[in-house]
């Protein structure tokens, strides 16, 4: 049996970084959705590196409209598709970054999530706006430094822990919601395949590693997303109507000090005096997601 | 004053019900509205003929701001629906950022403006501060005089506004309460007359899985400023398309309005008061009680201020002696409202050498006069003949308030 390579709906030559995050999980998602589908896509690095007027690397009906309308401009394309007659098949998706997601974004995909619109959020998190230049957002994590959050001498960096999305968006109802992440590729796009299918509004957060803005080789991306995975600071799950179904069980968790240890975002928790008491504060996130999400 | 062919037909409704029939008969496929007084009344029709199945093909989405209201419409136009929202004040301001983003993208989203003034300090009542605010956006702007003409407006503007070659988004401009909550006489577009007027909406450009395209590509230096400079000609060519859609409306309806601008006992005009809106009805009494004294007083409406009909005003009001313009805004820092400013830039590289004074008024709902109008025309007379003392000025200020 000779295996066939998935179509590419999204070209290369774009210009994002070697190892980028954002290429990935836009490959991903295309690969889960098809090209039977319209993609809007708030600004950000994604948007950026794949359409230099005039050129373009979608091979699928793509909008960028602006920072923090996202959930608003999908419910419109929906909304249109529908009145048209239109729909059929036809599949949304907005795919933004944690910044148009998380912060600038949230009134107004909570605005799309609580209508019930037909169709699916993707957030890639990289934990910060990598497009600007690596400013804090509320992805960002616990003692990460970042541009606007630095360590220095009296700060471990971001003093604030990520704000958890994907149960505000649970809280609306929602059908379907899923955490995901690009070092598992295939497991992202079981997941595309599923939200898109069910009616209604569908959620997926992929943990995406940014190699500019976190300070690692080109070629780490998957393995520190991995990581991320398998020290349980990222648990992965499904959850249907607010209820997790499903989670990827981690048998033996990593430290996670082999995580941070990898970027130089945590550097200095490695340098600065009561370091360790912070890597600590940063393994107990991960002992209580392991629990509370059953990931052993 | 009621024209007598129409008699029959009309019936006494409000004016936000006059515009939401309308918006009714051009067949919207999205509707998306967040409620601010005073523009809620027509959002509510519309909501009450979903309600009731009169609207077919069409969504409604109750949005949580003004700023989705926006950006739904924009989702929506680029998958080929016509699209239709209401706002005013602060929800106009609110949209800002997306209105800019509308237009760029050269989608014809239409939106009834119901002008409010704007806060701080708040206040619900009517002046031309929102819109006016928003005169760089790339939208068409097209100011009404009464709810007729903001019934009537709104097939033209669609009609104008999806002409392939320009491909501009589009409000119309009523002042709120003045308009939007008045009762009074008006015809209700007959459905079967919009559908001879105004034809489906089947844009060149949509989002359409079978032929994928970008809509909203990050331009660098190499390639921003042409999409401007497209903007702009669109523009232009709304100017002649504004005026073709005005008689066009007026052969099928039986009604006119003004196209670019429209003059009133301006022909032989020896002082002309220009201005936009329902001020205009007050204005054109006063003249009327100065024509009865034999004095040549005129009137220019100005119907479009975007696109601004620089040609049409010259010509309009070259053979005056003085001309008075009456703002219902402000730029603060210039001491002038906008059509003031314009109408005198416009008129500095012409031959046309009168003088051009501004009054500021109207602000946050104060009534304006008749009395007060007297006044303008006595200050403008005296311009006329001894030369302008102040060339801009606030009209009825308070002065034990300041």
């Amino acid at each position: 049996m000779t295996k066939v390579a998935p179509k590419m709906y999204l070209s290369s030559g774009h210009s994002g970084c070697a190892g980028c995050c954002d290429a990935f999980a836009a490959k991903f998602t295309l690969m889960g959705a098809g090209p039977n589908c319209i993609v809007v896509n708030p600004t950000g690095c994604l948007e950026v590196m794949s359409t230099p007027f005039p050129l373009s690397s979608w091979k699928v009906p793509w909008i960028h409209s602006l920072f923090e309308n996202g959930g608003a401009v999908a419910s419109g394309v929906e909304a249109a598709l529908k009145a048209l007659g239109k729909k059929n098949d036809t599949k949304v998706i907005a795919i933004g970054g944690d910044g148009s997601t998380m912060d600038i974004g949230i009134g107004a995909i909570s605005g799309a999530f609580e209508r019930g619109h037909d169709f699916t959020y993707i957030c890639m998190d990289n934990e910060a706006y990598m497009n600007t230049g690596i400013q804090r957002s509320s992805g960002t994590p616990y003692d990460a430094s970042t541009t606007t959050s630095p360590a220095g001498k009296f700060s471990f960096g971001n003093p604030r822990p990520k704000k958890n999305m994907p149960a505000i968006i649970a809280a609306h109802g929602s059908p379907y919601v899923a955490t995901t992440s690009i070092g598992f590729p295939r497991d992202m796009i079981r997941k595309v395949k599923k939200a898109i299918e069910i009616v209604g509004p569908t959620y997926i957060h992929t943990h995406s590693p940014c190699t500019t803005g976190w300070g690692f080789d080109t070629s780490k991306t998957l393995e520190i997303a991995k990581l991320a995975v398998e020290t349980g600071l990222w648990p992965m799950y499904d959850m249907e109507y607010g209820e997790i179904t499903q989670v990827r069980r981690i048998k033996d968790p990593k430290p996670v000090e082999e995580y941070l240890r990898t970027q130089k975002r945590f550097k200095h928790l490695f340098t600065m005096e009561g370091g360790e008491e912070e890597i600590q504060k940063i393994q107990d996130t991960a002992d209580w997601n392991i629990k509370h999400y059953g990931l052993k | 004053m009621i024209n007598p062919a129409y008699k029959d037909k009309m019936v006494v409704v409000e004016g936000s019900y006059a515009v939401a029939h309308s918006a009714k008969t051009c067949h919207p496929n999205v509707i998306s509205a967040y409620p601010i007084t005073p523009q809620t009344h027509i959002v509510e029709n519309l909501a009450q003929f979903i309600a009731d199945g009169e609207i077919p093909n069409c969504e409604y989405l109750n949005v949580e701001s003004e700023f989705s209201a926006i950006s739904s419409l924009i989702g929506a136009a680029a998958v080929g629906a016509r699209t239709y929202s209401a706002t005013t004040s602060q929800g106009l301001l609110l949209m800002h950022e997306a209105l800019f983003n509308a237009s760029g993208m050269r989608f014809p989203i239409i939106m009834t403006i119901a002008n409010r003034a704007v806060s701080a300090p708040i206040n619900i009542w009517n002046d031309h501060q929102d819109s006016i605010s928003q005169r760089d956006t790339g939208w068409i702007q097209l100011y009404v005089e009464d709810v007729q003409e903001a019934s009537d407006t709104l097939p033209q503007i669609y009609k104008i506004a999806e002409d392939n070659e320009i491909m501009l988004p589009g409000m119309v401009c009523m002042d709120g309460f003045i308009l939007s909550h008045v009762y009074e006489p008006v015809v209700l577009l007959e459905q079967n007359l919009v559908d001879n007027f105004l034809p489906s909406f089947h844009p060149e450009n949509m989002l359409d899985p079978e032929d994928p395209k970008t809509f909203g590509a990050f331009a660098t230096p190499d390639t921003y400023e042409e999409f401007r400079y497209l903007q702009e000609q669109a523009m232009q060519k709304a100017l002649p398309k504004i005026e073709a859609v005005a008689k066009e409306f007026e052969e099928v309806f039986g009604r006119f309005h003004g196209g670019l601008v429209d003059g009133y006992m301006i022909e032989d005009a020896e002082i002309v008061i220009m201005s936009m809106g329902s001020v205009l009805g007050t204005v054109k009494d006063v003249v009327d009680q100065y024509r009865a004294k034999g004095e040549k007083i005129g009137v220019l409406k100005v119907r479009s201020f975007r696109p601004f009909p620089k040609e049409q005003i010259i010509e309009s009001i070259q053979n005056a002696h003085a001309v008075v313009v009456l703002d219902k805004n402000i730029s603060i820092g210039t001491n002038e409202g906008a059509l003031f400013s314009e109408t005198k830039s416009c008129l500095y590289n012409s031959k046309v050498r009168i003088p051009l004074v501004g009054y500021t008024l109207g602000h946050g709902g104060r009534d304006i006069r008749i009395e007060s109008i007297v006044k303008v025309i006595e200050g403008t007379k005296a311009a006329a003949k001894a030369g302008i003392m102040v060339e801009s000025q606030f009209l009825d200020l308070k002065e034990e308030l300041l």
